[in-house]
C-alpha cells in the first residue's frame, strides 16, 4: 500500500531512536573536579593514599570517590576551589617524585560506561588546555648513532688487531678511519662490512694514508629518523598518562615535529615541565679495578653501592625495542629487555668478552628547576634552568654472551617494576624542544563551549519555528528529524571517539541547515507535485522520490568535500570536517527515512484530500 | 505559487557576468595589494605570561591593553585565576633573529605597563617569540585542500552529470571564495583559523546550491523536448527558486543567531559564511546556469542513457 512503511522498517528507525537517545544522553553529566596523583617511578601504596586523606581532613576539605591503582590515585572534589586548595596542599605533603595533576572525572552511571556511552571529547578549544608542538633534535639522533658506530668499529678493530691511525667523526652521518696500509684498510673492510650492513664504504688515498669513509645512506638516515620520531612518540604518550589527560592528541607532524594536544589539562605549566623532561638510557660495564681515574666516573646503586663506571657506552637506550617486569620459571621478579637487531649483535659481541664483569644501566634526565634571583632593579626574578641528572639505575653481574633479549634477575618484584617503567621510560631517542605552544584556559574554554551551543539552540530554536510555519505538519516532521539528527550527530561522535572542537560545532551547524535542505527539496517537489493536480498520496511519494537523486546528489558531492579536508587538514579543518562527514549520513536518514515514517504515520494508508504542507492549494486555486 | 514564478533570470546573465568579472577583479587585486588581515593564528607574535598576586580581572586587563595602544592584544588566563598570558602581534619589518631578543623587552615594558594600573603584584613569568610556521602550514594545508577537493568534484559531476556542468560548479565555487575573500581582504577584517573554516563551509554550501540547480536543469533536459538551453535554464531556475530561497533564509537565521549570540569565538566565522552564502546564493542563480550556457549545453550532453532513479532501490 502506498506510503505505509514495513513494520521492520519503523522498528529499525525506532533502534536508531532509541540508540541516540542512550549514546547521546551521558553528555547530560557534568563532571567532577578532581585530582589525579601518580608517582614515575614507584608504585602508589595504600600508606600514600592514607596519607594524602590525612591531610586532606586535616585541611577540611572534602573529598570523595577515592580510586587508586598501582600507578595513580584519583580524588573528587565538590568545587574548583576546593580542588586548587587540594593541589597545593597535597603538594606540599607528598616528595617531588609525585606528579599532581588536576583533572576531570566522569560522573556518568556504570552502565552507560559499560554499554560504551561516554561523554563526547571536547576539544581544546571547548574545554581548555595545551597544545604544543615539539621539535625532535633528529641531528642528535644521528649524531649518537654514529657515535655508537665509532666505538663499534674501535672495538671491532681492536678485537681483531687492526691498527688505525685514527678514528674520526667527520659529520653526523658519516664516519673516516685512517690506515697506514692499503692491507690493513681491506682487512679492516672486510670485518666491517659484515657488522655495518646499513653503511656504505667507500676507499679513499690522501697523501699517504688510506681511507676508509663510512656513510650513513639516505635510506638508513630517513629510517633512522622516522624511528626516532616514533620512539619520541610513545614515550611522550607515556608521559602524557601520568597527566591523567582523557584524550591526548600526541601526533607526528612533518618529518621532525610532534604535536601534543592535551584538552583539560588545568595546569599547562606542570604539563610542560612533565613533558621537556627528558631522559635517555646508556649501557655501561663497571670499571676494572686499577682502571685509570679519567676512564670512569663514580655512581651508587639503588642500595647505596658505590660503584666506578667506565666511560664507554656499550649500548643506547634507543637500541631497547621493548621492556617489562615478568617472572621466571620460579616465580621471581625478572625484567626483560628486547634490544633491536643492532643492539642484538652490539651487546652480544661485547658481553661475550667479558662474562664475569658487571654491566650498568645510566639514566640521564635532563629537568628543569626555576631558581629565583635578584635582578639589577632588586625585584625577585625566576628563571628556569635545565640540568642534567645521572642516575645508576642497574648493577648487574653478566653471567653469559647475551643475546637480542635478555633479563635483569635477583630483583625484588617491586625493584623489577622500578626498573622497567624507569627503563622504558628513559628510551626516548633524541632530545626535543618546543617550538610552538599555546595555552587556552579552561574558562576560555568553558565560554566557547557555552556560547558555540547557545548559539545551536536559538539557530535550531529559528529554524523550527520557520519550518513549523511555512510547512505546517510537514515542518513539523522536518522538526522532528532535525531534533533527532543533532542527537544522532551527539551519539555517533560520542561512539567513536571523535572530539568536538569550535569548527566541530560550525560543522553541526552547517549540517542543521543542509538536513532542512533535504526537507525543503522533498516538500517543494510535494507542493509542485499537487499544484500539478496530483493525488496527495501520490505526490508524498513521488516528491520524495524525484527529490531523492538532488539531494543525493548534493551530499554526496558535500561529502567528498570533507573527505578531502578530514585527510588533509589537522586541527581545527579536521574538526570541522569529522562533524560534517557525520552531519551528512545521519541527516540523509534522518531527512529523508526519519520524516517519511513520521508523514508515513500520519498520512498513509488512508483517503487525503487536502495535505498539511502550507499555502500549495492556494497557489492551485489561483491557476485554476 | 512557487513554480509559477517566471523571472527571466538569463535575461540578466550579461550583466551578471560582468558584476561577478568585476567583483572577482577587485577582490583579486585586493588580496594582491592589502593581502588579508591575518590574525595571530597565522602571524607571528610575542606570548608574555604574567602572574598577578591576585584574582586578574581579563576584562580590566583588556580595557588596560587597548588605552595603552596594545589594540590587537589577546589575553587568556593560563594554569590558574591569577596567571594570564598575552599575545601580541609582533613588527613585521624587524628581523626574525632579534624578534626572539626583543620577545624580553617587550615583555617588561608590558608588566611595568599593567603594574601600574592595579593593585595587585605583577610578575613576569616569560615572554617568548612565536614563530608563525604552524599557521603557515595550516593555511598552505587549507588552500591545498581546497584543490584536491575541487578536483575531486570536478570528476564526480562529470560523471554524475557532464563535464559542462563540473566546469559551472568549479567556476561558481570559486567566484563565491573569491569573492568572499576579497570582501575580508577590502574591509581588512582579521582572517584567522575560524575564518578558514568558513572557508570550507562555504564550498560546501556553494557547491550544494549549485548541484540542485544543475540537477533541475539535467531534469528539464530530458523531460521537455522542446525549449532553447535558455529556456530550459530558466525554467529550471524559477521551479528551484523557492527552494534556493528559503535555504538561504533558514542558514542566515542560523548564521545571524550564531553572530549575535555566538561569543566572540565564532563572529569571524559567522560573519565569513553570511557573506560567503549571500554570495553563494547570487553564484547559484547566475554564475553556474551562467557557464553552462556560455559552453553551449545541449540537450544531448545529457541523453546518456543514465537510468534516472536506480539508486532509489530499498529506499523510500
Amino acid at each position: 500500500m502506498l506510503n505505509r512503511y514495513p513494520l521492520w522498517k519503523n522498528l529499525f528507525i525506532l533502534f536508531v531512536v532509541v540508540l541516540g537517545l542512550l549514546y547521546s544522553a551521558p553528555n547530560l553529566y557534568p563532571d567532577d573536579e578532581a585530582i589525579l596523583i601518580n608517582n614515575e617511578n614507584f608504585e602508589i601504596s595504600e600508606a600514600d593514599i592514607a596519607l594524602v586523606e590525612t591531610v586532606l581532613e586535616a585541611a577540611q576539605i572534602e573529598f570523595f570517590g577515592v580510586v587508586s591503582d598501582e600507578n595513580s590515585m584519583q580524588f573528587r572534589f565538590g568545587d574548583v576551589d576546593d580542588q586548587f586548595r587540594a593541589k597545593t596542599i597535597i603538594e606540599e605533603a607528598l616528595t617531588d617524585d609525585y606528579i599532581v595533576a588536576l583533572n576531570l572525572a566522569p560522573t556518568t552511571p556504570g552502565w552507560m560506561q559499560a554499554i560504551g556511552a561516554d561523554k563526547m571529547n571536547l576539544g581544546l578549544d571547548l574545554q581548555g588546555g595545551v597544545h604544543f608542538l615539539m621539535e625532535v633534535d633528529m641531528e642528535a639522533a644521528l649524531e649518537r648513532r654514529m657515535q655508537d658506530n665509532l666505538s663499534n668499529v674501535r672495538s671491532i678493530l681492536r678485537e681483531q688487531r687492526i691498527r688505525t691511525r685514527g678514528i674520526n667523526l667527520v659529520d653526523n652521518t658519516y664516519l673516516e678511519v685512517r690506515f697506514s696500509s692499503s692491507q690493513e684498510r681491506f682487512a679492516a673492510r672486510s670485518e666491517l662490512i659484515n657488522n655495518f650492513p646499513e653503511v656504505q664504504f667507500q676507499n679513499r688515498e690522501v697523501n699517504d694514508l688510506f681511507l676508509l669513509d663510512m656513510r650513513l645512506s639516505p635510506d638508513v638516515i630517513l629510517q633512522t629518523q622516522r624511528d626516532t620520531l616514533q620512539a619520541n612518540r610513545t614515550t611522550l604518550l607515556n608521559r602524557v598518562d601520568a597527566l591523567g589527560v582523557s584524550e591526548p592528541t600526541v601526533q607526528q607532524q612533518g618529518s621532525d615535529r610532534i604535536v601534543v594536544e592535551l584538552p583539560g589539562v588545568q595546569d599547562p605549566a606542570q604539563a610542560i615541565r612533565i613533558l621537556q623532561r627528558i631522559a635517555t638510557l646508556e649501557f655501561h660495564l663497571e670499571a676494572e679495578l686499577g682502571a685509570s681515574r679519567t676512564s670512569f666516573e663514580a655512581y651508587q646503586t639503588p642500595d647505596g653501592l658505590p660503584v666506578n663506571v667506565d666511560n664507554d657506552v656499550i649500548l643506547q637506550g634507543d637500541r631497547i625495542s621493548s621492556v617489562r617486569s615478568t617472572l621466571d620459571q620460579n616465580g621471581l621478579p625478572q625484567v626483560q629487555i628486547n634490544l633491536d637487531a643492532q643492539g642484538g649483535n652490539q651487546i652480544n659481541r661485547v658481553t661475550r668478552e667479558n662474562v664475569g664483569r658487571n654491566m650498568d644501566i645510566l639514566l640521564i634526565e635532563t629537568k628543569s628547576r626555576t631558581i629565583a634571583s635578584l635582578d639589577e632593579q632588586g625585584n625577585e626574578v625566576e628563571e628556569i634552568e635545565f640540568f642534567e641528572e645521572k642516575r645508576l639505575i642497574s648493577h648487574a653481574t653478566i653471567r653469559t654472551a647475551l643475546p637480542r633479549t635478555f633479563v635483569i634477575t635477583g630483583l625484588t618484584a617491586r625493584e623489577a617494576n622500578d626498573l622497567s617503567l624507569l627503563i622504558s621510560s628513559g628510551s626516548l631517542a633524541a632530545p626535543m624542544t618546543i617550538v610552538e605552544q599555546s595555552v587556552i584556559g579552561p574558562s576560555m574554554g568553558r565560554e566557547n563551549l557555552e556560547s558555540g551551543f547557545r548559539g545551536v539552540q536559538i539557530a535550531s530554536a529559528l529554524v523550527v519555528l520557520f519550518m513549523l510555519m511555512y510547512y505546517r505538519l510537514f515542518g513539523l516532521a522536518a522538526n522532528a528529524a532535525l531534533i533527532m539528527n543533532i542527537l544522532l550527530i551527539f551519539s555517533v561522535m560520542s561512539l567513536i571517539g571523535a572530539t568536538l572542537t569550535l569548527p566541530g560545532i560550525v560543522g553541526i551547524v552547517l549540517t542543521v541547515g543542509m538536513a532542512v535542505d533535504a526537507n525543503v527539496l522533498i516538500f517543494t517537489r510535494i507542493r509542485e507535485e499537487l499544484a500539478n493536480g496530483i493525488a496527495p498520496q501520490q505526490a508524498i511519494d513521488s516528491g520524495y522520490n524525484r527529490a531523492f537523486t538532488t539531494i543525493f546528489d548534493a551530499n554526496l558531492t558535500t561529502f567528498l568535500v570533507a573527505v578531502v579536508l578530514f585527510t588533509i587538514g589537522t586541527g581545527p579543518v579536521k574538526g570541522f570536517a569529522v562533524t560534517l562527514m557525520i552531519g551528512i549520513v545521519t541527516s540523509m536518514f534522518t531527512a529523508i527515512v526519519g520524516t517519511r515514517a513520521i508523514i508515513n504515520l500520519i498520512y498513509g494508508g488512508r483517503s487525503v484530500k487536502i495535505l498539511s504542507i502550507g499555502r500549495y492549494s492556494r497557489s492551485l486555486s489561483s491557476s485554476t | 505559487m512557487q513554480s509559477k514564478t517566471e523571472i527571466d533570470f538569463m535575461g540578466v546573465r550579461r550583466v551578471a557576468a560582468g558584476v561577478s568579472a568585476m567583483l572577482a577583479l577587485v577582490s583579486v587585486i585586493s588580496l594582491f595589494v592589502n593581502s588579508l588581515n591575518f590574525g595571530l593564528d597565522f602571524t607571528s607574535g610575542t606570548s608574555v605570561r604574567l602572574n598577578y598576586s591576585e584574582t586578574v580581572d581579563i576584562d580590566q586587563v583588556n580595557l588596560t591593553l587597548q588605552q595603552s595602544g596594545y589594540d590587537d592584544a589577546v589575553v587568556v588566563t593560563f594554569g590558574s585565576d591569577r596567571d594570564i598570558r598575552v599575545l601580541l602581534p609582533v613588527d613585521s619589518s624587524v628581523e626574525e633573529q632579534d624578534q626572539a631578543e626583543q620577545a624580553a623587552q617587550v615583555g617588561e615594558a608590558l608588566a611595568a605597563m599593567l603594574q601600574e594600573e592595579t593593585r595587585s603584584q605583577v610578575t613576569l613569568l616569560g615572554s617568548d617569540y612565536v614563530s608563525a610556521k604552524v599557521g603557515e602550514e595550516l593555511a598552505e594545508q587549507g588552500g591545498l585542500g581546497m584543490l584536491v577537493a575541487l578536483g575531486i568534484i570536478m570528476v564526480y559531476i562529470a560523471v554524475r552529470f557532464q563535464f559542462k556542468f563540473s566546469i559551472g560548479a568549479v567556476v561558481a565555487l570559486a567566484h563565491d571564495l573569491i569573492i568572499t575573500l576579497g570582501i575580508f581582504s577590502v574591509f581588512q577584517m582579521e582572517f584567522n583559523l575560524n575564518t578558514l573554516a568558513a572557508m570550507l563551509a562555504i564550498i560546501g554550501y556553494s557547491l550544494n546550491d549549485t548541484i540542485v540547480v544543475s540537477d533541475r536543469i539535467r531534469e528539464n533536459f530530458r523531460r521537455l523536448r522542446k525549449g532553447s538551453p535558455i529556456e530550459m535554464v530558466n525554467a529550471s531556475l524559477n521551479q528551484t527558486l523557492s527552494r534556493t530561497l528559503i535555504t538561504s533564509i533558514t542558514t542566515l537565521l542560523v548564521l545571524f543567531s550564531i553572530l549575535f549570540i555566538g561569543g566572540e569565538s565564532t563572529q569571524g566565522f559567522a560573519i565569513a559564511l553570511i557573506i560567503g552564502v549571500v554570495i553563494g546564493t547570487y553564484s547559484s542563480i547566475y554564475i553556474a546556469s551562467n557557464v553552462i550556457i556560455y559552453m553551449n549545453v545541449t540537450r544531448e550532453d545529457l541523453m546518456t542513457p543514465v537510468k534516472e532513479g536506480a539508486e532509489l532501490d530499498g529506499l523510500p
